[in-house]
């Protein structure tokens, strides 16, 4: 990756709605070039999508999220893909991580409510055949999520005007 | 006031009011214009506001951490009065490094409260009454007040937009007189952003040399230059012992509400500094000291990241204001941006009065920056890059709308 998609990526990581145009004169070059790069970049699948960061505690029907440890027994030959492939498939299931240490992987489900998750855990994860042990763990309260803080916060505590 | 003969016979007469107790050199000094639009934006809702001085960023959160763990620990003393020796080690260090000039942590390394008291005890330490002290203009507006309380006089020496707000040879010349002493200079600039290279000084040090002046550089914005590195006036040839180099934490480190700053120089000029220091305010705060320490030991990337940040936004708000037809000068230091408002009938202050009466944007107008200042505008870029479209954007309705009266 060179150096001006990095700084392009950057840009766009901080506000995905920022144009091509805007990003040019930030970084002082051919608008063209920067309009390339960002093309080149979807097509390389390097920007995926340009999604919204969504506080959901904020939006009245709130939604339960777990995260579930999750031991399986590798395939020969495949080892975790099939499986994690077989999981995340599955609309809840909102991210899905490969972990070294104690368990394998590391399952974020999300659903309307807890009786929900928990159902989603017992009819449709535990029963899958390479699945040893899951141990779910409710989310309480989401305070910062890809490096965005989502406490509402007073950051700008400067004087209006001073020299 | 109590005149003299009434003095000599014994007689008093009352004071009319508490404003003839104060000292002449008090009662000379204008309260700054930036304080006049402080008040003006202040309690209003909605403002954007391009007229702060300081950076956007919160302190990063490791040195904020540093002197959390300062105040756990008890770190709650006096520390020498120069500041603690680890700082100035720090400083020397870092000033060698980054600038090229090497200072004695124990004799020539003085930790203040901010910038500013450094060029406050340097203005006291060298002026006579009398003597001239000259100031390139447009700049920060301590300097002519600070000089005035001790009774030096201001002697401003204009700078043009047509130089890159550079000071020159020519112009310095021309402001010299026998009484000349101090030469005060303030680049990277507040406000103009105008920086001077190695070639720009040179003519600069001869004069300096020729006329035999001491120089207080105040470098506070050295980190954030865009292009060429900051070249240290005390890292001329000659000139360490001429100057004072005056800097601090406050804008390469976003460390503004610490008050750390410091001063380097000749070790008599700075043991005759340290000697009003240690009456006027014992040291530095404490665990600001140690803050400051992290800073210099752990926070360059954060520096360098946040360095990068105003260079981006440089670029926008200089481009936003040559699409909505205003002259503006490429501003290569600092984080203000200093266009031309000249020639749409109205004066600086008219302009900035009714930018933000009628479109709740805030700038600094130029004027009150000093000679050259007037037809511009200072605009800080140490805002989001979402409010500085905003403000380009309603920037030029205002200027639209005055072009067609």
């Amino acid at each position: 990756m060179n150096e001006r998609k990095m700084q392009i990526l950057e840009l766009l990581k901080e506000d995905a709605r920022r144009s091509a145009d805007l990003i040019a004169t930030m970084l002082d070059a051919p608008a063209a070039e920067v309009k390339q790069a960002i093309a080149e970049m979807e097509q390389d699948h390097v920007i995926v999508k340009y999604a919204t960061v969504v506080n959901w505690s904020k939006v009245e029907d709130e939604k339960v999220t777990a995260l579930i440890e999750v031991q399986i027994t590798p395939e020969r030959g495949r080892g975790f893909e099939g499986i994690a492939e077989r999981i995340y498939l599955y609309p809840e299931v909102k991210s899905v991580y490969l972990m070294s240490g104690a368990y394998d992987l590391l399952v974020e489900v999300q659903g309307k409510t807890l009786k929900d998750v928990a159902s989603f855990v017992s009819n449709k994860l535990s029963p899958i055949d390479a699945v040893l042990s899951t141990k779910t763990f409710f989310i309480l309260k989401k305070y910062k999520q890809d490096g965005i803080i989502f406490e509402e916060r007073e950051d700008d505590h400067r004087l209006l005007v001073s020299p | 006031m109590i005149k003299d003969e009434e003095k000599q016979t014994g007689t008093l007469t009352r004071r009319a009011s508490m404003a003839d107790y104060l000292s002449p050199q008090v009662r000379s000094i204008k309260p700054s214009g930036i304080r006049r639009f402080f008040d003006l934006a202040s309690g209003r809702k909605d403002i954007i506001t391009l007229g702060v001085g300081e950076p956007d960023f919160v302190t990063p959160w490791h040195v904020r951490e540093a002197s959390v763990y300062a105040l756990e620990m008890g770190k709650t003393q006096y520390t020498s009065n120069a500041g603690t020796p680890e700082l100035r080690e720090e400083i020397g260090i870092y000033l060698k490094r980054e600038f090229d000039v090497a200072y004695d942590p124990a004799k020539e390394v003085l930790v203040t409260v901010g910038g500013s008291e450094a060029i406050d005890l340097a203005l006291r330490a060298l002026i006579s009454p009398g003597d001239e002290i000259l100031v390139p203009e447009p700049c920060y507006i301590s300097y002519s007040p600070i000089t005035a309380l001790s009774g030096g006089v201001p002697v401003g020496v204009e700078t043009f937009a047509k130089d890159q707000f550079k000071l020159t040879a020519e112009s310095l010349k021309a402001s010299i007189t026998p009484r000349s002493k101090v030469l005060i200079l303030c680049y990277p600039s507040n406000p103009t952003g105008g920086i001077m290279t190695y070639e720009d000084w040179m003519p600069i040090a001869k004069v300096v040399e020729e006329h035999d002046l001491i120089v207080i550089s105040d470098e506070i914005y050295a980190e954030l230059t865009y292009g060429s590195k900051h070249v240290s006036f005390a890292s001329l040839p000659g000139m360490k012992d001429r100057t004072i180099l005056v800097s601090g934490f406050s804008k390469a480190f976003a460390m503004t509400g610490w008050r750390i700053g410091y001063a380097c120089g000749h070790p008599e000029l700075i043991s005759a500094m340290l000697k009003i220091h240690q009456y006027t305010v014992m040291c530095a705060s404490n665990m600001a000291q140690i803050a400051a320490l992290e800073a210099l030991r752990n926070g360059m990337d954060e520096k360098n990241r946040m360095v990068e940040s105003y260079n981006q936004r440089r670029r926008l708000i200089v481009q936003g204001f040559r699409d909505i037809g205003l002259q503006c000068h490429e501003p290569q230091g600092a984080f203000y941006a200093f266009p031309s408002i000249a020639g749409l009938g109205v004066t600086s202050e008219e302009f900035a009065t009714g930018l933000l009466n009628e479109h709740n944007v805030a700038a600094v107008p130029g004027d009150v920056f000093g000679l050259g200042g007037e037809g511009h505008l200072r605009c800080s870029y140490a805002t989001s890059v979402t409010l500085i479209t905003e403000a380009i954007d309603r920037i030029g309705q205002y200027v639209r709308k005055l072009k067609e009266n």
